[in-house]
C-alpha cells in the first residue's frame, strides 16, 4: 500500500500539472491525465517510471453524464516492478482527438483503430487510421450512447475488388452449369 | 488469402503483397465475426452477460466466465469463499488444457500430422466430458456466477479427472513421439514466424507468444488472483520466439495445468461455494415458493439484476491466449454501463504482419495456427 502511494507521488513529480486528478480504487492506481502532450507524458512514463507495457486502450462514452463526453482509458503495466496503472484521458465531444501512441508501442495500432471505429475518437499521428471491426461504409460509431441499438444500416453495393484474378474458363464452366441446371428445372 | 480459407479455422482475410512465394507485406482484415458484444452487454443485466462471455473465446469459455465474475466482484468488493476459489481454479485450468489441445492439435493436423490432430482431439473430448458432467454443456457452459459458481462439484469429479489425466498424459506422450523427431513438422515450425523479445513487448503481446520469446509474464504468477499463489507450478518459457517454441510452451503448459488441477483437488477445502450476501445470491427455492419475501427477493434479482455500485475497474486473468482483461464501468444500476474485453488474440493479430514478413506463403498456416485466433474473441 505504502509503495503504491509513493508510486502516485512519483507520478505527480514526473508528470506535474498534466495530472488532473489521481485516486486509488479497488486496489488500482488511477490517474486522470490531461490530453495535451499525451505522447510525451507516456514517453516519460515508459522511460522514467518503467511502465514498459501497454496492455489495453479503450474508451467510455459518458453522454449526458459528464462534461467532457468521452474518456480514453489506457491500461499500463510494469513488468519489472509488477505494477498496474490505469490512465483516463477526458476528451471533449467537439474535438474528439488525442495523440496516437503507435510511435511508442506498435501494439497501439489495432487498439486505436478499434476505438476510432466504435467511438469516433481520432488519434493524431496514427499511421493508418481505418475502420477495423466494421466495414468502411458503416455510418456512425456504434458504441456511442446516442447510437440506437436497433438501428439498421443502409445496404452497401457490392464492391469491385482490385486485382482479383478471375479465371474465365471456370466462369464459363459455371455459367454453362447454371444453364443446364436451369433447363432441367 | 481468405476470408474463408480451408486452412485458417476462423474467418479472417490476409491482403498479401508477394514476390513469388515470399511475403513482402501483409495487411490483416478482422471483424468478420463482429456482433457487437460490447453494445449487447450494455442492454442486459450483469448476470445475463455471462452467457455472452462464453461466446468470446469458445475454446476456453470457463476462463472467460471466471474473468468476468472476478471483474464484477472486484467492483462490488466481494470475495468468494475458498472452496469457490479452488473450484474456479480447477475449471480454469481444465479450460486452458482444452484451449491448448485445440490449438496444438489443429496446428499439427494442418501441417499434415493428422494422427496427432486426432489424438489431441480425443484428449480434448475427454476434457469436454468432464466439463459436460460438471456444467451440463460442452462449450458454452455458463458455469460461474457473480459471487459463486452455479453448483458444487459433482460426485466422483476427482476420480474422473484422475482417470482422464492418465489417458491424456499417455496421448501426449504418443504425440511427442510422433512429432519431436518428425522432419516435416520441425522444418515447418522451427525458425518460422520468429519475433524478438523487444518486438513482442512493443506489440503488447501476451500469453504463449510472448513467453516463447523468453519473457516470463504470466498473470497467474505476476499478479496472482484466486488461489494461484498457493499452487506450485512453473511458467514454461522459450528462447527463440518461433512457432516451435510457442508449440512447446503450450504443450508444457498443459502439463503444468494438470499439475495445478491435481493440487487443487487435493487441497480442496470444505464449505459453501457462494458468498454469504443476499444482494447477489438467489434465495433457495423453498424460500421463493414459501414466503413472500423470498419471492420478492428472487424477482428483484432476476428482473432488475444485481445492483453493482458505481465505479470502474479492470481485472485481468491469464486466458488461453494471453492476458484476458475485463474493464467494467457501472453507473450503479442493474446493467453494465460499459464492458470492455481485452482480447489477447486481437492484439496478436496486430503483430501478425511482423511475424510473417519475409517468410513464405505456406508459413502463414503454422504461424496463424499457433496464434490460436478465435473469431468470437478477436472480433467480438
Amino acid at each position: 500500500m505504502a509503495e503504491t502511494t509513493s508510486q502516485l507521488a512519483t507520478l505527480h513529480e514526473i508528470l506535474g500539472a498534466k495530472i488532473l486528478h489521481s485516486l486509488r480504487a479497488q486496489g488500482d492506481d488511477v490517474v486522470i491525465l490531461d490530453r495535451s502532450g499525451l505522447r510525451e507524458s507516456f514517453r516519460s512514463l515508459r522511460d522514467q517510471m518503467e511502465f514498459d507495457f501497454l496492455s489495453d486502450i479503450t474508451a467510455v462514452d459518458y453522454w449526458q453524464k459528464k462534461a467532457p463526453r468521452f474518456e480514453v482509458i489506457y491500461q499500463m503495466l510494469s513488468l519489472k516492478k509488477r505494477n498496474r496503472l490505469r490512465l483516463r484521458v477526458p476528451v471533449p465531444e467537439e474535438d474528439p482527438t488525442v495523440d496516437s501512441l503507435t510511435p511508442l508501442w506498435q501494439g497501439a495500432n489495432f487498439l486505436e483503430r478499434e476505438v476510432w471505429d466504435l467511438y469516433g475518437i481520432r488519434f493524431n499521428g496514427h499511421p493508418d487510421l481505418r475502420r477495423i471491426l466494421l466495414y468502411d461504409e458503416f455510418q456512425g460509431h456504434p458504441l456511442r450512447k446516442d447510437y440506437p441499438v436497433n438501428l439498421v444500416q443502409p445496404r452497401v453495393p457490392e464492391r469491385p475488388v482490385d486485382g482479383t484474378f478471375v479465371d474465365e474458363r471456370s466462369r464459363n464452366k459455371l455459367l454453362s452449369l447454371q444453364k443446364s441446371l436451369g433447363r432441367k428445372r | 488469402m481468405g476470408p474463408s480459407h480451408p486452412a485458417t479455422h476462423g474467418t479472417i482475410k490476409f491482403n498479401l503483397k508477394l514476390e513469388g512465394e515470399k511475403v513482402l507485406d501483409c495487411d490483416v482484415e478482422v471483424g468478420y465475426l463482429h456482433r457487437g458484444f460490447d453494445k449487447s452487454c450494455e442492454q442486459v443485466t450483469w448476470t445475463q452477460v455471462i452467457p455472452y462471455t462464453d461466446r468470446l473465446n469458445y475454446a476456453s469459455s470457463l476462463i472467460n466466465n471466471v474473468a468476468y465474475a472476478l471483474a464484477v466482484e472486484k467492483l462490488i468488493g466481494a470475495e468468494t469463499p475458498p472452496r469457490c476459489q479452488y473450484i474456479r481454479v480447477i475449471v480454469s485450468e481444465l479450460a486452458r488444457i482444452f484451449d491448448h489441445l485445440t490449438c496444438c492439435g489443429m496446428a499439427a493436423s494442418e501441417l499434415g500430422a493428422i494422427t496427432v490432430g486426432f489424438y489431441m482431439i480425443e484428449a480434448r473430448e475427454l476434457i469436454t466430458r468432464i466439463i459436460e458432467n460438471l456444467t451440463g454443456a460442452r462449450l458454452t457452459v455458463t458455469y460461474v456466477r457473480i459471487g459463486g459458481v452455479k453448483h458444487d462439484l459433482t460426485p466422483g469429479f476427482a476420480e474422473s479427472v484422475t482417470a482422464t489425466f492418465k489417458t491424456i498424459r499417455k496421448l501426449l506422450e504418443d504425440c511427442d513421439r510422433l512429432l519431436s523427431r518428425n522432419r516435416i513438422f520441425l522444418d515447418r515450425m522451427s525458425h518460422v514466424g520468429v519475433i524478438s523479445k523487444e518486438t513482442a513487448l512493443n506489440y503488447c503481446l501476451t500469453g504463449p507468444i510472448l513467453r516463447a520469446t523468453g519473457v516470463d509474464y504470466d498473470v497467474r504468477k505476476t499478479f496472482p488472483y484466486l488461489v494461484y499463489d498457493q499452487m506450485d507450478f512453473e511458467v514454461p518459457v522459450g528462447s527463440r520466439g518461433d512457432n516451435y517454441d510457442r508449440f512447446l510452451c503450450r504443450i508444457r503448459e498443459i502439463e503444468q495445468s494438470m499439475k495445478i488441477v491435481e493440487q487443487a483437488l487435493e487441497k480442496l477445502p470444505v464449505g459453501p461455494v457462494w458468498i454469504d450476501d443476499p444482494r447477489f445470491v438467489l434465495p433457495e427455492k423453498e424460500k421463493v415458493y414459501g414466503s413472500i419475501e423470498g419471492l420478492m427477493h428472487h424477482f428483484k434479482i432476476i428482473m432488475e439484476g444485481v445492483q453493482v455500485p458505481a465505479g470502474e475497474t479492470y481485472c485481468a486473468v491469464e486466458g488461453g491466449n494471453g492476458e484476458l482483461g475485463f474493464y467494467v464501468v457501472s453507473d450503479g444500476g442493474g446493467k453494465p454501463y460499459r464492458l470492455r474485453v481485452r482480447p489477447p488474440c486481437f492484439i496478436a493479430m496486430g503483430a501478425f504482419h511482423r511475424m510473417i514478413e519475409g517468410y513464405m506463403v505456406a508459413d502463414i498456416i503454422p504461424t496463424f495456427g499457433m496464434i490460436n485466433m478465435i473469431g468470437g474473441e478477436c472480433d467480438r
